[in-house]
């Protein structure tokens, strides 16, 4: 068998991130009481989506993985987009 | 099968890793599909999403996301303690995962319940007299939390599952894929939730 | 990789006996090739079923007017036919057939990665298909949406829906689950020295679309479940008196569902892929070119769905980009077809029943294609939408394109499979009475579209007639010839003169073990240092 996990993550890495994490969802939920207009949304959705990079980076090793694992999540999330985008060609000029 | 070699017993703990991120992504687009109805109605009926959204409670769903980030940390170190060779630790931290799962539901219980008894519920009389909007709004908010919850409990079944072989030994530090599964099936989980909470409870 | 290893002692995977007995040691094997099979049986008789609602329906409409069933009937009958051919037979029939049999062979593997998983899949794919099936039994009549279960209809008709539904969410994960096995086993198991410019088309094709059913099968889960919680418990989605759009029910279904149309046809791409090189004794023209526009098709595939909806009231830019998109995703089905005709030319064919499906399913593909661009084209789409034509033109894609390469694919692969010899004249035979009798079935149905003859409707104007009789006669014919092709088959099984191990003179791995294939494939694993069609 060859050996595949030798890579430990450190307890440590994990309480940094978690502290990040916590700091990210305090500072949206500040952001968003404050009437920002148009811009409250983009900037909840902005820190959620460094949230789950940092959750699929670190959380779920694909930092400490082999490339091929970003490389997959990375084409799933474009092919999403890409249908979100093809989606709203018809709502947006209806 | 008679033959011990027969190829149900062989391991590959590469690929049965590539399997569940596989699995990861179909349950990424399971939702996907809702997210793109939520942004569809959201963008056709901008006023009455804003209007619906504050009648949920920012600071339950505050709690509820601090609750599963915790939790996505302390299963991540589970594969650290077992890598470790720390049993009990490991044990420790994944029952602390399913106490904050626990914890988690019972807020939901609580939020929900909440709605139902102020009569906002799918079909309810008080919201068939709302706009459009807020019964879309509602309509989308108990389906995706509510299949959120579902994939809640299907995660605490499997990290339950999961300790139990963890207890008997048969996971060890150098064979724990299956926990590394489980611990990924939870960050989904909590992926899902990272983008529900501003969704559902911050665009007021 | 000529020399033929025969494993006399070792038994083969039909005679071996394992822990269970009869017919338990079939539905609890995890053997790939047991699974394959068990999937091929249980295709075979969904398939008979449909294709006789099939005939029943071109029955009713020899005559304008009610000739053998009422108008509700008519509507359950295509809805039944729909929902088992596509999501009972061709989404899942070639990959859940030929590619859990013959992938592991392909790739030099002695199994697909999760065995268990690979039974489960069947078991659940059993499950769906019970659930679905059994609308037409139970509740308030057998539902009459069409396969589309288009919304707002869907959650409006008093008809059994929901298990319809329920089914075909169910059916999704068997779906899902053959997908994931496929993905993992191509990337952890091919034989040693075959790297992925070496690896058999046909497997490669099931890459494809095991991405395909892995990433869209999701979308119409979940849409499926939105039905199912709109109908029960009110929560509006896509109900247009609670603020629903049905246009988006239109949009999730199709995300999945165009899609599905390339899991349905890149898998019988990958069979042509085989079948030709086989026969033509050359190496395959442009391999290269061939696995580009594979995964192109399944990349591009995802972004053409709106087609369907071009009548349904969609942005002008909607419009557009659909309709280019749609042209070019017909480039890569192109550039196959020039890859196949060049691998024939100046080739020394040896003409077989396998090559004569493969080229039957060239020239119903070609026509079927070709329709395909007249519909995508949006001026013409806005006279055609909703007639004959469109059904014409599934059907030439669908059952001309995956049925020719199911037929195609057991015809080349039954040898290895069962051990033994089909009749080949009787195969013939019935090849082309099926073929003439799958013709004259749906050209008529082209130009019953283009003269404005809807689809779905169990009665038409009596200038209609003419080519409905032509179309009637068709499906009698090709139905006897289904018949020939399927009873030589199911006799040869038991009577036919033992096969060898590579009778068409193949070089793929699949014919380097014996026919049948031993339980363990492989007695060695093989260690691969060739190109897979080299035949130079």
């Amino acid at each position: 068998m060859e050996k595949e996990h030798t890579h430990i993550v450190k307890y440590k890495t994990y309480v940094f991130v978690l502290i990040a994490l916590l700091f990210m969802t305090f500072a949206s939920v500040a952001i968003t009481s404050i009437n920002l207009g148009p811009y409250t949304v983009s900037a909840a959705l902005l820190l959620a989506s460094i949230k789950s990079i940092l959750v699929l980076l670190i959380f779920m090793h694909l930092k400490f993985d082999k490339k091929f694992y970003s490389l997959m999540v990375g084409g799933v999330l474009l092919l999403f987009a890409c249908v979100i985008f093809i989606t709203f060609l018809d709502y947006l000029y209806r | 099968m008679n033959k011990p070699a027969h190829i149900d017993e062989h391991r590959d703990d590469e690929g049965a890793k590539t399997g569940m991120w596989i699995f990861i992504f179909t349950e990424l687009i399971l939702f996907g599909g809702l997210f793109i109805v939520y942004s569809v109605y959201r963008y056709l009926n901008p006023a009455a999403f804003h209007l619906a959204a504050e009648e949920l409670d920012t600071f339950i769903g505050t709690v509820n996301t601090v609750i599963l980030l915790v939790s996505s940390m302390t299963i991540a170190m589970s594969i650290s303690a077992i890598q470790y060779k720390n049993k009990k630790l490991t044990l420790i931290l994944m029952s602390v995962t399913i106490l904050l799962a626990a914890v988690f539901m019972v807020n939901k219980y609580f939020e929900w319940s909440g709605k139902i008894s102020h009569g906002i519920y799918p079909g309810s009389p008080t919201l068939m007299e709302a706009s459009q909007g807020e019964i879309l709004f509602f309509g989308l908010y108990y389906a995706m939390t509510g299949l959120h919850a579902i994939h809640i409990i299907i995660g605490v079944a499997f990290i339950a599952y999961v300790m139990v072989l963890v207890a008997k030994d048969e996971i060890q530090h150098d064979n724990f894929v299956i926990l590394e599964n489980s611990g990924l099936y939870w960050h989904l989980v909590d992926l899902i939730w990272i983008f529900l909470f501003p969704l559902f409870y911050l665009i007021t | 990789m000529s020399d033929t290893v025969i494993q006399n002692h070792e038994p083969n995977y039909l005679e071996y006996k394992g822990r269970y007995k009869g017919i338990f040691a079939w539905i609890f094997s995890t053997d790939h090739k047991r699974i394959g099979l068990l999937y091929l049986y249980s295709m075979l008789v969904l398939f008979s079923i449909a294709a006789i609602l099939g005939l029943l329906m071109k029955i009713e409409l020899i005559a304008p007017g009610r000739t053998i069933m009422d108008a509700q009937t008519y509507n359950s009958f295509f809805t039944l036919h729909g929902i088992t051919m596509i999501f009972l037979i061709v989404v899942p029939g070639l990959p859940a057939v030929f590619g859990n049999f013959f992938l592991p062979l392909m790739i030099g593997a002695k199994d697909v990665a999760f065995p268990k998983l690979n039974l489960l899949s069947w078991w659940i794919y059993i499950l769906g298909a019970a659930i679905a099936l059994s609308a037409q039994f139970f509740g308030d009549g057998p539902p009459d949406t069409g396969w589309t279960f288009y919304a707002p209809y869907s959650f409006r008709t008093g008809t059994n829906m929901l298990p319809a539904v329920t089914g075909a969410f169910i059916l999704g994960f068997s779906s899902i689950a053959t997908g994931i096995n496929f993905i993992v086993t191509m990337h952890r198991m091919r034989a040693p020295g075959m790297d992925w410019m070496k690896m058999p088309l046909f497997p490669w094709a099931l890459y494809g679309t095991s991405w395909i059913q892995v990433l869209a099968t999701p979308i119409v889960g979940v849409t499926l479940l939105m039905i199912v919680l709109e109908r029960t418990m009110q929560i509006g989605f896509f109900d247009p008196a609670l603020g629903g759009d049905p246009i988006l029910y239109q949009h999730l279904f199709w995300i999945y569902s165009h899609p599905a149309v390339y899991i349905m046809i890149l898998p019988a791409m990958g069979v042509i892929s085989e079948i030709i090189p086989t026969f033509a004794r050359k190496t395959i023209f442009g391999y290269k070119a061939i696995v580009i526009s594979t995964l192109a098709i399944a990349f591009v595939g995802y972004f053409v769905w709106g087609h369907h909806m071009f009548t349904s009231g969609m942005s002008g830019t909607a419009l557009y980009t659909f309709s280019i998109l749609t042209f070019l995703v017909a480039i890569p089905s192109a550039i196959k077809i020039f890859n196949w005709v060049a691998t024939l030319h100046k080739a020394s064919i040896d003409i077989q029943t396998p090559f004569l499906w493969a080229l039957c399913f060239l020239f119903v593909f070609m026509i079927g294609g070709l329709s395909g661009m007249v519909l995508g084209a949006l001026s013409a789409n806005v006279h055609l939408h909703d007639t004959a034509f469109v059904v014409a033109h599934f059907h030439f894609i669908v059952f001309g394109g995956t049925g020719y390469a199911f037929f195609g694919a057991l015809h080349y692969w039954y040898p290895k499979m069962f051990g033994r010899m089909y009749d080949k004249g009787w195969a013939n035979i019935g090849l082309a009475i099926f073929f003439t009798g799958f013709n004259t079935l749906y050209l008529p149905m082209f130009y019953l579209g283009m003269i404005g003859m809807p689809r779905r409707y169990y009665d038409y104007v009596e200038e209609f007639h003419g080519p409905n009789i032509v179309s009637s006669f068709g499906a009698m014919l090709m139905i006897s010839g289904l018949v020939i092709i399927i009873t030589n088959l199911v006799r040869s099984a038991r009577k036919g003169e033992i096969a060898e191990a590579d009778p068409w003179k193949s070089k793929t791995l699949e014919w380097t073990v014996a026919s049948p294939p031993p339980l363990e494939n492989f007695a060695e694993i093989p260690v691969v240092t060739k190109r897979p069609y080299d035949y130079e």
